[in-house]
């Protein structure tokens, strides 16, 4: 990028004669960024190619339709493109707030630098946790914690539709709790990041006004922050749709569509998952259409929130 | 995935080629027989240290593909090939019934205990969603003195494509118009109710941790895991409890066309077990490499003959001899 900022000073009987050679550091960097970008759109390529027959014959109808019987030749993702949305947002809302609160206690000074840093260190490894491993823990923690209160939901709430019976330990709720858990880092490591950027002349100008320390947080921070605080909320959206192996083996992968947040669903990445090894005919096509599906949707979000991040470092630091 | 798992198998295989100078045979396809098949490859290795023979457990339907774009050199499948995949394969393929297996309802009632008796329209009727608590009249009928609790019926069904689906779903279909119309045969079909998880482990271990589930799983897995399972009411009105005699039991009645493919889809005999199934392996009629061929040849041959013993070890069920003798006769046209 920026290659010629740096000049060295040339040290007497240590300079050498310059003499122009083929930068070979120059050239591998284009190799390895041309491979990158060449290697994205050949997979885009492939999954299109392959998706082709089922793009040709189910057309939009694929995302209207609301049964999926590979058995029968009838492919639609309605209901998994539902449970696609529906797991990710619910995970936000239980994660937004939780990470909000852990990223303004850690962004202020509450607590003393080496343990406010011990904090964040742990909040951030939990992204370092492999997906099959929180699978794991939901199957042995979330799921009897869901089934046991969730047949007292829907026993006693049932009459609302997103609590009506009956209840199943797996769940869109089960798998979107987990979710939450995955994309706490995401949401924390970001909105930390765009509060400690909010410049300290605004607080300080907050004080000297006479606002206390939570109206500063609530009426001056925090609005500042806000860009920064959405974009890390998309990016966690991002990856929460995307999220596979826990969702997997959490949500109960049932294609059926229900308002109930207790009864199993899927999402597309599940669903991939499970069908690809043993499909065959136009299922492949099929499935590769539902990976189309998700990759343009991973796209637009991630894509969406990069450039709502982009947009706040540079009105943070024009406040300067 | 499957790509990397055949790499991987090819790896391993000309590895071993190179440092023995022997023969290395690759197989890949069905899940359901591959703890046995995995194990006849190592007590084959025993007897002929000069062959090594990889089976890759990925699932019928991808075994099926890899052996006919020739990645493998044999395949497994629970469902027998159809008739377009042999045209697709020129012809070059042999089924031969390696070993068979059943399929049980399994399930985790509190308070009842394995061999729960359910009829046939108890049984079809849970897979459809008519009958959602255990003390529903239809299971208590048949099974007086059993103490049902009022526990809604969850049922567990596999949420991957498989054999043990295909073979499960086309007998319910063979005997239920109302299941065939609902939710219809094959390897992936739509339950209209239930959770569904991956692999007969997945399954497994979604019956054990829901109280009052119910699903379908190999027989083996069940044993293994020690999972409560439901005696079916066959044709002949009886109740058959899960066994390997049982399963022995129908496929004795069995008669093997000269293609070895049959499908018991409701067998009649008194005392036969209703879900059973013959499992295969793919072999070519001929082979480029005359080594590989007496390799694939010698291999199959251990597993009908001294492989066989094994089979109840590990909860599958011993072929009966008229089929070994006709699968050897078979094998032995193999080039």
């Amino acid at each position: 990028m920026g290659g010629k900022s740096i000049t060295t000073e040339p040290k007497g009987s240590l300079t050498r004669e310059y003499r122009p050679r083929p930068d070979l550091f120059r050239a591998a960097c284009w190799l390895a960024s041309t491979l990158t970008v060449a290697l994205l759109v050949f997979i885009l390529g492939e999954i299109l190619y392959k998706a082709w027959p089922a793009i040709h014959q189910f057309g939009f109808g694929f995302l209207s339709g609301i049964q999926w019987s590979p058995n029968r030749g009838v492919f639609g993702v309605l209901p998994v493109l539902i449970g696609t949305a529906a797991s990710s947002l619910l995970a936000l809302l239980f994660a937004l707030p939780l990470g909000l609160s852990i990223a303004i206690f850690l962004s202020e000074n509450f607590l003393p630098q080496p343990i406010r840093q011990l904090i964040r260190f742990v909040v951030e490894m939990l992204a370092a946790i492999p997906s099959v491993v929180y699978g794991l823990w939901g199957i042995f923690v979330v799921v009897p914690l869901v089934q046991q209160y969730g047949a007292v939901i829907a026993e006693k709430f049932g009459f609302i539709a997103i609590f009506s019976g009956p209840a199943y330990g797996n769940s869109l709720l089960t798998a979107s709790l987990v979710l939450a858990l995955m994309v706490l880092p995401t949401i924390t490591a970001i909105s930390r990041n765009s509060l400690v950027a909010v410049p300290p002349t605004l607080r300080e100008g907050s004080y000297a006004l006479g606002a206390t320390r939570w109206e500063t947080i609530l009426g001056v921070i925090l609005p500042t922050a806000a860009p920064g605080i959405v974009a890390s909320t998309i990016l966690a959206f991002g990856r929460a749709m995307g999220e596979t192996m826990a969702v997997a083996m959490l949500i109960g992968n049932s294609q059926r569509l229900s308002w109930s947040l207790l009864a199993p669903s899927n999402t597309l990445s599940a669903l991939l998952a499970n069908q690809f090894a043993e499909a065959e005919g136009i299922q492949v096509s099929a499935l590769m259409y539902a990976a189309v599906v998700l990759v343009i949707m991973s796209l637009c979000v991630n894509v969406t929130g990069e450039a709502v991040l982009r947009r706040t470092q540079r009105s943070v630091v024009g406040l300067k | 995935m499957n790509r990397i798992l055949v790499v991987a198998a090819a790896l391993t295989a000309s590895t071993s080629f190179h440092l023995q100078a022997a023969t290395a045979i690759t197989g890949s396809g069905a899940t359901f027989p591959a703890p046995l098949y995995q194990r006849w490859a190592s007590d084959f290795k025993k007897v002929n240290a000069d062959v090594t023979v990889n089976y890759q457990s990925i699932g019928s339907g991808a075994g099926v593909t890899q052996f006919i774009q020739g990645i493998t050199d044999f395949g497994a499948s629970d469902v027998a090939m159809k008739d377009e995949e042999i045209l697709q394969a020129k012809h070059n393929v042999m089924m031969i019934p390696a070993t068979a297996g059943s399929i049980v309802f399994a399930y985790n009632v509190p308070g009842v205990q394995s061999g729960l008796k359910l009829t046939r329209a108890a049984f079809i009727g849970i897979l459809v969603g008519d009958i959602k608590s255990w003390n529903d009249p239809e299971i208590a009928k048949a099974n007086p003195g059993v103490n049902l609790p009022n526990t809604p019926v969850t049922v567990v069904t596999r949420s991957d494509g498989s054999g043990t689906t295909a073979v499960f779903t086309g007998h319910c279909a063979e005997v239920s118009s109302e299941f065939t119309s609902k939710v219809g045969s094959g390897k992936s079909v739509t339950w209209p109710v239930g959770v569904a998880g991956k692999g007969n482990e997945g399954v497994t271990a979604l019956i054990k941790s829901t109280p009052g589930a119910i699903g379908y799983v190999e027989y083996g897995f069940a044993s293994n895991s020690k999972l409560s399972m439901a005696a079916l009411e066959n044709k002949a009105h009886n109740f058959i409890t899960p066994s390997v005699e049982a399963a022995a039991t129908t496929l004795a009645s069995v008669k093997l066309p000269a293609n070895l493919r049959a499908f018991i889809l409701d067998p009649k005999g008194a005392n036969d077990y209703p879900i059973v199934t013959f499992t295969w392996l793919l072999v070519k009629k001929q082979y480029a490499d005359a080594a590989k061929a007496a390799a694939v040849k010698a291999f199959v041959t251990y597993g009908l003959t001294k492989g066989q013993a094994t089979a109840p070890q590990l909860g599958y069920v011993t072929l009966p001899p008229e089929v070994v003798t006709k699968a050897q006769a078979a094998l032995e046209t193999v080039k």
